[in-house]
């Protein structure tokens, strides 16, 4: 509304406070139905874990007010950064990988040199179409030592492949499915990317004698870095969230992912199982808080570069 | 408990005190005020006008005594969901009594959970409808556990002593004798295991129910409840006895990594790769339904026992139908679990296989003499009855046992997976549960 500062003529200043006015409330009504929407989906539910978060509710003693207490807590809470360290490791691991991939598809398929191009990019982008917890079913049956591809593997060839569901080896295994899930996702991004790239710049470059691998590391990489940079973003959020997969194998390997195995899922238990609903959301915002952290700082960083 | 504004359960607490005062939460809440007796006049008076009972249960049983209940009384519409099996159900009820909204009129609630639901008074003590004069009608065991205090928040719908189902077949096959104690059950293991590297003896990867159970029966007493005081303690002789015996068939990999109820499972069961189950008498009806192909494979023993020639025995699950305080036509709720859990409705879950908690049917000639084909025609209520009769009335569960048992594979649950030894995976859990009692307002001792 600021930038609504017409010039006002001298000999015109005593009708300016009624003007002033009726231009105040023109304006909120533009903004009006946008405001009431932004408030009451995102504004209010913050706003109300905030306000939960400053209680305790108890099943002796009911609810009182214990102002920070609770953030105290969780800044305390083992289980909690024990599954934050997780997501950590899984986000280190995980994402380099994924994005690898993608990226390597994604080139692949703009580089031109590919038989069944079409059908190599919908094969490769249709997992990301399976949800996600149809994806985690489908996985724990094939990860299944006994009866499921893993137990026919092993029956079949006569090996004892490592169990995929045990405490050392379901992080990687949850990883997989993760990996399985987005690389088409985000190769998708990265195709988009690179297909604006202007051509003229590959001709030039032809004609300066550059080869593919210095076409790619002098032009396409430069000219997809605020795609690369939005994908490891929502990456780091996703793998912060991570939820679906571990709560779905979870009934699989019950001693292999326990009820605080990622920081969703201990918010989750603690509100479903616990009845523990302020705590959970203390700890929700907590991870909210560090997750726009880690992005923001890696935005910062990808941009600063690409300045 | 005091009198004070600040008990006031969970998210009932602000906005009930300010606003509902007067009617859901004010009138159940309090637990003196209940002697407003509803008498069964008034309850005939609801059934001749009729309305609408919402029942949340997982029950199979309960459909055909919903069709007869709607038969008998025109008027009455009981409408049955499915919200899910057990911790399932549970979420969804805590979720709808915290928004105080589509909060079922009848809810099945399993025994160990119930003490919950009636500690913050979200169940409705039933005296007032005259629930306390059918104490006699059930077994003990049952009967003791929708009791919390004076009050009574629950009718008993079935009940789970204990047998040992094992698999004829397979341990006519190897020759092995069915074990009568827990030391002769891990022998049989042994041999099991020996002859035939895929069979298992039974399958587990940390249950809290059985674990639970089996420490009722050894004795232990790992709960101590006394209103809010709360006591909890895994090391006494009876959970020894239990760590001892079931730490040797884990070490020595005697049970298969199958969980319950899981595909796999069902799929041991019925090819006799896992060729025991110590679980609850209601276990037929799964058997029958869920493993089809291993019919007449089947056998019912009594549970083994931790002494020679003792006759211990424990519940396993079994549940009760609630009504939660916030529901509505109570009359006609109230009503309708009388006619299920205590009226011509057990009957006819009894014909539907469900197992049940009234002695006069447990004592009946016809119900012991039933055969079951699926047995290869043993009369297998005889060893069931039997088992409720030495189920030691002494087994308290926490008041939060839901959250307990959510987390035992988080703790316990270490010892199937790693070198942590049974012992210390229940240390583990007893203090996670004091934390969450602490916590949570109880006094709890260690």
């Amino acid at each position: 509304m600021t930038t609504l500062q017409p010039p006002v003529a001298a000999g015109r200043r005593p009708s300016r406070p009624p003007w002033r006015r009726a231009r105040a409330w023109t304006g909120w009504g533009f903004i009006g139905p946008f405001v009431a929407v932004f408030a009451l989906v995102f504004l209010a539910p913050l706003a109300y874990s905030v306000y939960l978060s400053l209680f305790r509710d108890r099943l002796i003693g009911g609810t009182t007010f214990v102002g920070l207490d609770n953030y105290q807590q969780a800044l305390k809470d083992d289980q909690f950064w024990a599954a934050l360290e997780r997501v950590a490791l899984f986000l280190a691991v995980q994402v380099p990988i994924m994005l690898g991939i993608a990226l390597l598809v994604a080139l692949a398929l703009d580089s031109g040199r590919l038989y069944g191009k079409d059908f190599f990019r919908i094969s490769i982008f249709l997992p990301y179409a399976v949800p996600a917890v149809v994806a985690s079913l489908m996985w724990g049956f094939m990860y299944g030592s006994r009866f499921g591809l893993v137990g026919d593997i092993n029956d079949g060839l006569g090996v004892s492949l490592p169990d995929p569901l045990s405490p050392d080896l379901v992080l990687a295994s949850i990883g997989n499915i993760v990996t399985w899930e987005f690389v088409g996702y985000n190769m998708l991004i990265f195709y988009s990317a690179l297909r604006v790239v202007p051509h003229s710049l590959y001709e030039a470059a032809q004609i300066d004698g550059a080869g593919q691998w210095r076409v790619i590391t002098a032009i396409k990489l430069p000219a997809i870095r605020g795609a690369l940079v939005i994908a490891t973003i929502f990456s780091i959020i996703g793998s912060f969230q991570l939820f679906n997969e571990p709560a779905i194998l979870q009934k699989l390997a019950p001693n292999a992912i326990t009820t605080d195995y990622t920081p969703n899922y201990y918010t989750y238990s603690l509100s479903f199982s616990g009845q523990q609903h302020n705590y959970s959301a203390t700890v929700a915002i907590v991870m909210g808080v560090i997750t726009m952290i880690v992005a923001y700082v890696v935005q910062l960083r990808g941009m600063r570069k690409g300045a | 408990m005091p009198k004070h504004p600040r008990r006031l359960p969970r998210g009932l607490g602000l906005v009930c005190a300010l606003a509902l005062a007067a009617t859901a939460c004010g009138g159940s809440d309090d637990g003196n005020a209940s002697q407003e007796k509803v008498g069964s006049a008034d309850i005939r008076a609801a059934l001749k006008k009729g309305g609408t009972v919402t029942v949340w249960a997982w029950e199979p049983t309960l459909k055909q005594v919903e069709a007869d209940f709607e038969k008998k009384y025109p008027k009455v519409d009981v409408k049955l969901v499915n919200a899910g099996t057990n911790n399932d159900q549970y979420k969804a009820l805590q979720n709808a009594i915290s928004a105080k909204k589509g909060v079922p009129d009848v809810a099945q609630i399993e025994y160990y959970a119930l003490g919950q639901y009636a500690l913050t008074k979200d169940v409705t003590d039933l005296r007032a409808y005259g629930a306390d004069k059918l104490g006699r009608s059930y077994s003990p065991g049952p009967w003791n556990s929708v009791r919390s205090g004076d009050g009574i928040y629950g009718l008993p719908m079935d009940s789970g002593p204990m047998a040992l189902f094992y698999n004829k077949k397979v341990f006519d096959k190897y020759k092995i004798a069915v074990p009568t104690t827990w030391d002769e059950y891990v022998e049989a293991g042994r041999k099991l295991h020996k002859a035939n590297p895929k069979a298992y003896i039974t399958s587990d990867v940390g249950d809290a129910g059985l674990t639970t159970s089996l420490l009722w029966q050894a004795g232990s007493h790992p709960y101590k409840v006394d209103g809010t005081k709360v006591g909890i303690d895994f090391t006494d002789a009876g959970a020894k006895k239990y760590t001892d015996t079931w730490q040797r068939l884990i070490d020595e990999k005697l049970v298969a990594p199958a969980v319950g109820w899981s595909d796999d499972w069902y799929k041991g069961l019925g090819d006799g790769t896992i060729a025991t189950l110590p679980i609850g008498a209601w276990m037929p009806a799964n058997f029958a339904s869920g493993v089809k192909n291993a019919a007449g494979d089947w056998r019912v023993a009594p549970l083994p026992q931790w002494t020679k020639g003792a006759k211990a025995s424990a519940e396993n699950g079994g549940s009760s139908l609630a009504l939660p305080a916030l529901g509505k036509n109570k009359e006609l709720a109230y009503a309708f679990v009388q006619y299920a859990n205590s009226g011509e409705g057990v009957q006819t879950r009894i014909k539907g296989g469900a197992f049940p908690a009234t002695t006069k049917d447990l004592n009946s000639k016809a119900f012991q003499d039933t055969e079951f084909p699926y047995f290869g025609g043993q009369k297998a209520n005889r060893v069931f009855a039997e088992s409720a009769k030495n189920v030691a009335t002494d087994w308290k569960y926490l008041p939060y046992q839901v959250y307990a048992n959510s987390i035992f594979n988080d703790t316990v649950g270490k010892a199937y997976v790693s070198g942590t030894p049974l012992s210390k995976g229940l240390k583990a859990w007893q203090d996670a549960s004091v934390k969450y009692g602490t916590e949570q307002g109880f006094t709890v001792q260690k």
